[in-house]
């Protein structure tokens, strides 16, 4: 077709070790080595792998909320809701518990009840597609945690912690080792990493956060896939709820706050963008850990929450300049030449 | 002969891939009213915001009262006395009148804001130039009309000797337009000189006693407009040797595609019919604002229709989205290709798959290699000039992204296509290949709706042309009875619309 020039285009990527190198994954790698090595020399007992993975086990329920965060920012968006979320359907679990006396509908309430408030997020950013997820989100939060303070008001839920097999979610281990929230928050983010990459939703979600006109235009069904995820991250908020319950054995109406900025953290320095389309589901992964071990071995130096907080705060300021700094390193290069 | 306030000579204009400017000229005197005319994308814009300052050209000098001037912004145009009153007003609807006037320069005194001064001078403003609101009144509620009369009370607020008005009657009514005529030639009188751009030759006969005409980024000529007749205007805007530039293949029209009847969306477009057959070129024509485009989107289903029957194959067929339509067998490439046709900072090959990726599906996951190797193929047919499928869209000229839009869409099992402004802001070269392309195509049956505002092209490719104006259809003209002249005049046939209102009732 056309007059051709007979020039060929070559489909084969090339590669090169430089650009390896010089990937966000590689460099979280390093952090991720450099928290290792500082906690280690802080501990003799850090690397202690009963220990370890006790503590690794402590910041896995809020890593869960990071999965479908990672989804929304991909997006270009930002659910704020997820505390709430996770609180309320922890509220509900416990009172349905209590009420009927069956974990079994508890655990079914508190994942259906997740499940409803990610797709009245959902409904709303689709049918009024104009409105600021952001602001969508941080309201429906105000409104579930306010639904779980009318649902339990100063006092709290509990005595999940009667039933053994129910705690032992939590706290269970495989050879007494690796607890099962590890395997299944492992396995789970496997398939929430190759869904991402490997498949036509997460390549749809690539290009919708990218541009999402030209999405439309393409025949993708950007609100469907929009309802889909935010309803997917409500799911996971219920899921998260009963590992909740199972830890704690109670909840009170102030669970799980925080758990959204937390995950947004972990999903940013994995360098994930939040004006979206860009990102790796490994470097989330690998940031995961990053935060969470970080935080550890702050602790093991007796830093106060405070202190942590400032550090993890400008730790996330410099992510996000990162790509600024680089660029205008490529650009002075450039200028020289 | 009165003095030139504004000089322009050798402008040149280089946009990534395409050439705005070409060496043109223009000379502005005292006191006159200056027509600058042209086909969309002639680059009459880009020269006014080089005037403006908000493009800087590469080549070419400016000279104001004989002075060489630079200008780094709008704000040191403004300052030499230069205002511009867009085709798009740009104001602040939240905002008063007043306030829109003095934007920008507030008129302060020890740091604190003079609001009186202001709303008293505004109004002073305003009553000169006969308004019938008061400066207290928000910008939101006022009509185009009265918007366009805050922008030039905020030119003359800033004491403007030169103004640009860039088609201010375009969305203007009749009588609207008489008044801005009258506004325009009172400040002439009162030596302003005004450049004017428009594409109707009726506000050029009733102001301007100059015209000058750009085409294709070039210099053309200025001429008295008493002394050029209606046939060499338009001959100096639109004509041209084209007869090699398009290969238009003769084909055997096929069975009827698709045929739309009494299409209507409120506020855009009504009673909008015509058909498509299977080898057939449709050109779909108009100036900016005619709802060409608004048409198109309807039938593929990213607006909604308000009433109207859409016919596929003979079928009637609700599309609601583009995704039903591309299942239809319709294919839309956008005129706004780097925002709705591309996602720029991909590489080329996974643009092209974006549409069928689950033909690319093995398992339950994508077959990279395949979908690198169809894309390579499909780039390599329509001849993109690129290195690699890894290549990032944005790093390609206009021409060669619209080459992968191209190639994106023969990658899906189409029937027709439609293509909106396919050689816009794309090089001459560029758009000999594309029409290629489209001949191509319609020899291999695809029925092909091209909407352009390039009567070259119109004229070159198209086996029948429909054309529009302000929402409707106003002629349809087949391949040998088409001339400009004729298009042109349907194009601006607005007897109907000026007086019932035209799409809006």
């Amino acid at each position: 077709m056309a007059t051709k020039s007979g020039r060929t285009i070559s489909s084969v990527r090339e590669f090169s070790a430089k650009s390896l190198l010089i990937r966000w994954e590689f460099l979280l790698i390093l952090i991720f080595a450099g928290v290792n090595i500082m906690n280690i020399s802080l501990s003799p007992y850090y690397l202690d792998a009963y220990n370890l993975f006790t503590n690794i086990n402590g910041f896995l329920t809020k890593a869960l909320v990071a999965l479908p965060m990672a989804y929304i920012l991909l997006l270009g968006e930002i659910d704020l809701s997820v505390g709430g979320n996770v609180c309320l359907s922890a509220t509900v679990l416990g009172v349905v518990y209590n009420a009927s006396g069956n974990i079994w509908l508890g655990i079914l309430a508190a994942i259906a009840v997740g499940t409803l408030c990610g797709a009245l997020n959902g409904l709303i950013l689709t049918k009024f597609s104009e409105l600021a997820p952001m602001i969508v989100t941080l309201a429906t939060n105000i409104i579930f945690r306010g639904l779980s303070e009318r649902i339990l008001g100063d006092g709290s839920t509990g005595g999940m912690q009667k039933i053994e097999w129910f705690t032992q979610l939590y706290y269970g281990r495989v050879g007494n080792m690796v607890p099962y929230l590890f395997i299944i928050f492992c396995v789970l983010a496997l398939v929430f990493g190759l869904v991402m990459h490997k498949t036509v939703l997460g390549r749809q979600m690539f290009a919708i956060g990218e541009n999402s006109k030209a999405a439309e235009y393409a025949g993708i069904k950007v609100q469907r896939i929009r309802m889909l995820v935010y309803t997917l991250a409500g799911l996971i908020c219920g899921i998260t709820a009963v590992f909740y319950c199972s830890w704690m054995g109670s909840v009170k109406s102030n669970a799980c706050e925080g758990y959204e900025l937390e995950a947004i953290s972990m999903c940013v320095l994995g360098g994930i963008s939040t004006a979206g389309g860009k990102g790796t589901f490994t470097g989330a992964f690998i940031a995961i850990f990053i935060v969470g071990l970080l935080r550890y071995g702050l602790n093991l130096i007796n830093l106060s929450g405070q202190t942590i907080r400032i550090i993890l705060g400008a730790l996330l300021i410099a992510v996000v300049l990162y790509p600024t700094i680089r660029d205008a390193i490529k650009n002075r290069k450039k200028a020289i030449k | 002969m009165s003095n030139t306030v504004l000089e322009l000579r050798g402008i040149t204009k280089i946009f990534p891939g395409v050439k705005a400017l070409n060496k043109v000229q223009f000379n502005l005197r005292e006191g006159e009213i200056h027509a600058l005319m042209g086909e969309n994308g002639a680059g009459k814009s880009t020269f006014i915001k080089v005037i403006m300052g908000v493009h800087q050209a590469e080549e070419g000098e400016m000279y104001l009262n004989g002075e060489k001037v630079n200008f780094k912004s709008t704000r040191d145009a403004q300052k030499a006395g230069i205002a511009a009153i867009y085709q798009h007003v740009t104001a602040y609807p939240h905002l008063t009148a007043a306030e829109n006037i003095f934007i920008g320069h507030l008129k302060m005194r020890f740091g604190i804001v003079q609001w009186k001064e202001m709303y008293e001078e505004a109004d002073r403003l305003l009553s000169e130039l006969n308004a019938d609101f008061d400066s207290h009144a928000l910008m939101g509620n006022l009509s185009v009309a009265q918007q366009q009369m805050v922008e030039i009370a905020k030119a003359l607020s800033l004491n403007a000797r030169i103004i640009i008005m860039d088609e201010p009657t375009a969305a203007l009514t009749k009588r609207e337009s008489e008044e801005l005529y009258r506004i325009a030639l009172k400040l002439r009188d009162e030596g302003v000189a005004i450049i004017f751009i428009s594409h109707r030759f009726e506000d050029m006969y009733a102001l301007a006693s100059r015209v000058t005409v750009f085409r294709d980024a070039q210099y053309i000529g200025t001429y008295n407009v008493d002394e050029i007749t209606n046939a060499d205007l338009i001959k100096a805007m639109v004509g041209r040797e084209i007869n090699d530039l398009f290969p238009k293949p003769q084909v055997e029209l096929g069975e009827e595609l698709l045929r739309v009847e009494n299409l209507c969306r409120t506020g855009y477009f009504k009673d909008v019919s015509f058909s498509v057959r299977k080898g057939e070129i449709l050109g779909l024509t108009g100036l900016v604002g005619a709802r060409r485009t608004e048409v198109v989107q309807t039938i593929y289903g990213v607006e909604k229709l308000k009433s109207g029957k859409i016919f596929w194959e003979g079928k009637e067929v609700k599309v609601r989205n583009p995704s039903e339509a591309m299942k239809m067998g319709i294919g839309l490439l956008p005129e706004n290709r780097q925002i709705e046709g591309l996602i720029l900072d991909w590489g080329i090959g996974r643009n092209i798959t974006l549409t069928e990726l689950n033909s690319y599906v093995r398992g339950l996951f994508l077959d990279e290699k395949k979908e690198n190797e169809t894309s390579k193929e499909l780039a390599e047919r329509v001849d993109t000039k690129a290195v690699s499928v890894f290549d990032k869209a944005s790093s390609l000229s206009g021409g060669n992204q619209q080459k992968v839009v191209v190639a994106k869409a023969l990658g899906s099992d189409f029937k027709l296509l439609i293509l909106d402004e396919p050689t816009k802001g794309v090089d001459v070269g560029a758009k000999a290949a594309i029409y290629e392309i489209m001949g191509e195509l319609a020899l291999a049956g695809y029925g092909i709706i091209m909407i352009s505002s390039e009567m070259p092209e119109i004229l070159g490719m198209s086996d029948r042309i429909i054309v529009m104006c302000e929402g409707r259809v106003t002629g349809e003209l087949s391949r040998e009875e088409a001339t400009q002249e004729k298009i042109l005049a349907l194009a601006m046939d607005k007897q109907t619309s000026t007086t019932e209102g035209g799409a809006e009732s």
